[in-house]
């Protein structure tokens, strides 16, 4: 009973602690602030401190005091109870709409209109944190899903590396290719709730989505041709074709390292995978190449932003935006930024921090001028995607998504591990199983 | 009456430390059970409501039916292995030390560091077991990869790790047996079967219900193994009652319903906690 008394303990320690913020002190404003990057990450972690002093020598009333690590949805409701939870905390597209729902973030609608530049903000971005009119935080990036591969293994099977596929038939014709040439040609994720994010990735390149408004309420959505065909469409590289690989039950974790190991052709990613991957195994930005999302009917819009302390006092909120505005969301500082990043050896060129594509009208533009001008990479690796992202149209994930994607998991897991898996039956049951759980959207 | 005194000190220490951290938190998880929290506002009582979802949630039956599968295969398999080991052992002339090593050695790895050896062991690619079963010429399996044999895979692995502490107690027991009734036996013309059936067992009993018992309320609490190995896949073959547990309150950050189902499973090992403290008094008596 060890196990279950201990859960039990875990439960009552994170409802038994108070929650509160860091006082004031000495006049000046204390705000606790994470996103600081670890030790390891040395460049990063330089840049943000550099950047907190900068801000408090601007600020003189604005003392920051910063936090390594970004939001986790395991620990974040015992910070919140412990009194830990930062004042500012980072949190991906993933996490606001549920945050937002049970009230754990605070409400900067009277505070919002006077961050500079908040109107040049992408509109379905701005949407990410808005619920009602209300606004509860700030998108500091964005990326859409695309389809990353290695312009290595492209080469060993006979493909062109500057010609990426375009269509899902494409992807099969090529994953064959791939998997001939010896690797892994296409990766698919189908554990830790991350088959069900992808397969709605999937849905919506094909012109699909999970979930729809039914009047006041939502329905599941994917049970219909177009999942179908995304399960036909799976089924086809893994089974027929065998070009998905044996080992099933991936997570972003492992692929990333089949992909770092030169043992995969391609997979469904947003670009900061290239980043990543490319830092791990020490690799080479020219390597890799990423591409629209195949389909090019949809995809689906991921990225970061920054919400502030559900308790937090209004000298609290107006220091913290003050502070997501000058270090995330300020053109002003951009060549500044791209110029520290040039100069000491950083990538510069991929859509991702410090140049995120967040924004519309003329800090768009600015910011393009500038990442031709410092562009350390080469960017043509990444044109196809870029070209195809402003074609397709992002959007959000659905309600619940943690909830749905755990129960779409099972869809993408019995396709993929099942070689008579019966899929009308799978979304059947996952069509039920995903409208119970719409049915508590309030 | 001063050493009244000291004993009462020492119990009172016991007691505060049993009450911030078993009975309060116990206690705490009950009233838990009938809130909505969100750790901002005051928690909202809701009665029966966390119990509904949790008896709505179609996971909510496969997850205990897993669990169930689960503990009936690791008693069958995590009982005979580790009592036939430990006769093996029992007979053994030479080099009983070593192989008492043997046994005990993965016990001592951590849990996690097992499961991600398994994993490799069961890759149906490249893994250990399919490479092994290739050479020999014969048919290779899915194992973690297929929703009829990932259960089972798990219970294997669970078996090799935890058999060394349970082979250690059975040795124990077997060592108190006299020699006289196995001379006996011998006399009356009983083989080796015979003298297991015949004296081993009922001289071992109580520890073997025991151990049973304590099985039984280990292997219903599995959460690691799943939780790393397969994540509670494929097609749901491996949520276990923690795992469900898990994904509510860290996924789903849905307090109330993960103390609620934490309730439920407190409430069925107890059942099982109580006939241990049965078994043990009578064997006291």
């Amino acid at each position: 009973m060890k196990k279950s008394a201990a859960v039990l303990l875990g439960c009552v320690l994170v409802a038994g602690c108070g929650s509160g913020t860091t006082a004031d002190s000495g006049g000046k404003v204390v705000i606790n602030i994470n996103g600081q990057p670890p030790q390891t990450q040395a460049f990063d972690r330089k840049v943000f401190d550099e950047d907190v002093a900068e801000f408090e020598k601007q600020n003189e009333n604005i003392d920051l005091v910063p936090h390594e690590g970004f939001m986790d949805p395991k620990t974040f409701s015992a910070k919140l109870a412990g009194g830990q939870l930062e004042d500012v905390f980072y949190v991906y597209f993933t996490d606001p709409a549920s945050l937002i729902a049970r009230k754990q973030a605070a409400d900067i609608t009277d505070y919002v209109k006077d961050v500079p530049h908040y109107g040049d903000l992408k509109q379905e971005l701005k949407d990410v944190f808005t619920v009602d009119g209300k606004v509860y935080g700030l998108p500091t990036a964005n990326y859409t899903m695309g389809l990353l591969y290695s312009r290595i293994n492209f080469t060993k099977a006979g493909l062109d590396p500057n010609k990426p596929p375009q269509t899902w038939d494409e992807v099969r014709a090529a994953a064959k290719k791939l998997k001939d040439a010896g690797v892994t040609g296409f990766a698919e994720y189908s554990k830790s709730n991350q088959g069900g994010w992808h397969f709605t990735t999937w849905m919506k390149s094909v012109g699909g989505d999970i979930a729809r408004k039914d009047g006041d309420t939502f329905k599941a959505d994917f049970n219909n041709d177009k999942g179908k065909e995304v399960l036909r469409r799976l089924k086809e590289m893994r089974w027929d074709d065998g070009s998905m690989g044996e080992k099933q039950l991936l997570e972003i974790g492992d692929v990333q390292n089949m992909m770092g190991a030169g043992q995969l052709g391609m997979y469904l990613a947003a670009p900061d995978n290239v980043a990543a991957i490319v830092n791990q195994f020490k690799g080479k930005y020219d390597d890799y190449g990423l591409a629209a999302i195949p389909g090019q009917q949809g995809t689906l819009l991921g990225g970061e932003g920054y919400m502030i302390h559900p308790k937090a006092t209004p000298e609290k909120i107006k220091a913290g935006l003050k502070w997501i505005q000058w270090k995330y969301l300020n053109p002003d500082r951009l060549e500044g930024n791209l110029q520290k990043y040039r100069d000491r050896g950083q990538p510069v060129g991929l859509p991702i921090p410090p140049i995120a594509d967040i924004w519309t009208g003329h800090p768009r533009k600015k910011q393009e001028d500038l990442k031709a001008k410092y562009a350390t990479m080469p960017v043509e690796n990444f044109k196809a995607y870029v070209d195809g992202s402003e074609k397709t149209k992002g959007s959000l994930e659905p309600p619940q998504a943690q909830q749905v994607y755990a129960i779409l998991d099972n869809v993408v897991q019995a396709t993929l591990t099942n070689r008579d898996a019966d899929h009308a039956q799978l979304l059947k049951d996952a069509e039920t199983k995903v409208n119970a759980v719409l049915a508590q959207v309030k | 009456m001063r050493r009244h005194v000291t004993a009462y000190g020492f119990l009172s220490l016991a007691l505060v430390v049993f009450a911030v951290f078993s009975w309060y938190p116990i206690v705490r998880g009950v009233v838990l059970s009938f809130q909505q929290v969100n750790f901002v506002s005051d928690p909202e009582w809701v009665g029966w409501e966390n119990f509904q979802r949790l008896f709505d949630d179609p996971l909510f039956a496969v997850a205990w039916r897993n669990t169930a599968w689960f503990t009936v295969l690791a008693l069958v398999i995590g009982f005979g292995v580790p009592f036939l080991t430990a006769v093996v052992l029992n007979e053994l002339r030479h080099a009983k030390g070593y192989f008492r090593l043997l046994v005990y050695l993965p016990v001592m790895l951590p849990p996690v560091v097992t499961a991600l050896l398994w994993k490799w062991f069961y890759d149906p690619g490249p893994g250990l077991f399919n490479s092994v079963l290739r050479e020999l010429g014969l048919p290779t399996s899915q194992w973690l990869d297929s929703g009829n044999t990932a259960l089972i895979s798990i219970v294997l692995l669970t078996t090799w790790a935890n058999m060394g502490s349970a082979t250690l107690i059975y040795l124990a027991a077997l060592q108190t047996i006299p020699g006289e009734l196995y001379e006996a036996a011998e006399l009356d013309g009983a083989g080796i079967a015979r003298k297991v059936w015949h004296v081993t067992i009922p001289q071992t009993k109580f520890v073997i219900l025991m151990l049973l018992l304590l099985q039984v309320v280990a292997t219903m609490q599995v959460f690691t193994e799943p939780f790393i190995m397969t994540g509670g896949g494929p097609e749901d073959s491996t949520v276990t009652v923690l795992l469900l547990l898990y994904r509510y309150a860290f996924v789903y950050n849905d307090f109330g319903t993960a103390s609620a189902l934490s309730l439920i499973l407190f409430a069925v090992l107890g059942v099982f906690s109580f006939l241990y403290l049965k078994v043990t008094r009578r064997a006291d008596a």
